[in-house]
């Protein structure tokens, strides 16, 4: 009874992180410009990611395997704000104006 | 050399050793001790060791901050996907202060923005970040500052 609910709990998770990650893919496609794509990029890189691991975590029982899967989850979590702040970084240096309004003064 | 620093660097590689390598021979641990050393020695010849590296004064409040952190990018992340899915973005960009006193809090503040999916810092100077957001909802968000606050709040520590 237990294994069958761990189950259930597992193939939900993992239908949550294909759901986020299908859209995410679907809105790096849709959406605008390079900052509104890294939104998207960004659900990708935190639930979908999450979602999956957590699955897998499930999946693979209690062991060492536990441990390292939930350290590949806090490195995504260290690693995507980084290159997703680098490239929005990159574009506005370079000159790339985002669509929509621009409030206040920046930088 | 030894200072409560290295000695919780030392620690962390450690502990992570032993997660990683799953052999725990006498052999193989002491190795694994060996190397952990030598990467303490050597952030330490490399002047490497300081409150960027083990920014201990978050460790008390950072296991809230992070239960806190998980919940709003939870709540973010569908809020994001219904925007996709439903079409409705509205982007704007907009200046907003930190309050941190430290280049770390800056730091985890920053990337706290950019780890909720919705909004994204773009450049930073000084205390003044400039942010991008996929709708007025998700700039409101920030601009209420509840974030900035529990960074500070992080960053106060004790």
């Amino acid at each position: 009874m237990l294994d069958l609910s761990i189950q259930i709990i597992s193939i939900i998770s993992f239908v949550g992180g294909v759901f986020f990650i299908l859209t995410g893919s679907i809105g790096l496609i849709r959406l605008p410009d390079v900052f509104s794509r890294i939104h998207a990029a960004g659900m990708i890189d935190t639930a979908g990611a999450s979602f999956i691991i957590l699955g897998m975590i499930l999946q693979s029982g209690f062991s060492l395997i536990t441990a390292k899967l939930v350290f590949i989850g806090i490195f995504i979590f260290f690693t995507s704000p980084i290159t997703g702040h680098v490239t929005a970084n990159l574009a506005r240096k370079k000159g790339v104006n985002p669509i929509g309004k621009t409030k206040g003064k920046t930088l | 050399m030894i200072n409560s620093k290295s000695i919780t660097l030392f620690l962390f590689l450690f502990g992570f050793w032993l997660l990683m390598s799953g052999h725990y021979t006498v052999l193989i641990t002491s190795l694994g001790v060996i190397s952990c050393l030598l990467c303490v020695y050597l952030t330490i010849k490399g002047n490497f060791l300081d409150n960027e590296t083990i920014p201990i004064y978050f460790f008390p409040r950072l296991i809230q901050y992070t239960i806190w952190l998980i919940k709003e990018i939870f709540i973010s992340n569908i809020t994001t996907a219904k925007v996709i899915l439903s079409k409705s973005e509205d982007p704007e960009l907009f200046s907003v202060k930190a309050t941190q006193k430290t280049n770390e809090g800056k730091v985890t503040y920053a990337n706290s923005i950019t780890l909720t999916p919705g909004t994204v810092t773009t450049q930073i100077k000084d205390n003044v970040f400039e942010v991008h957001a996929l709708t007025k909802e998700f700039g409101n968000d920030v601009r209420g500052s509840e974030m900035d606050r529990m960074v500070t709040w992080l960053e106060e520590g004790k």
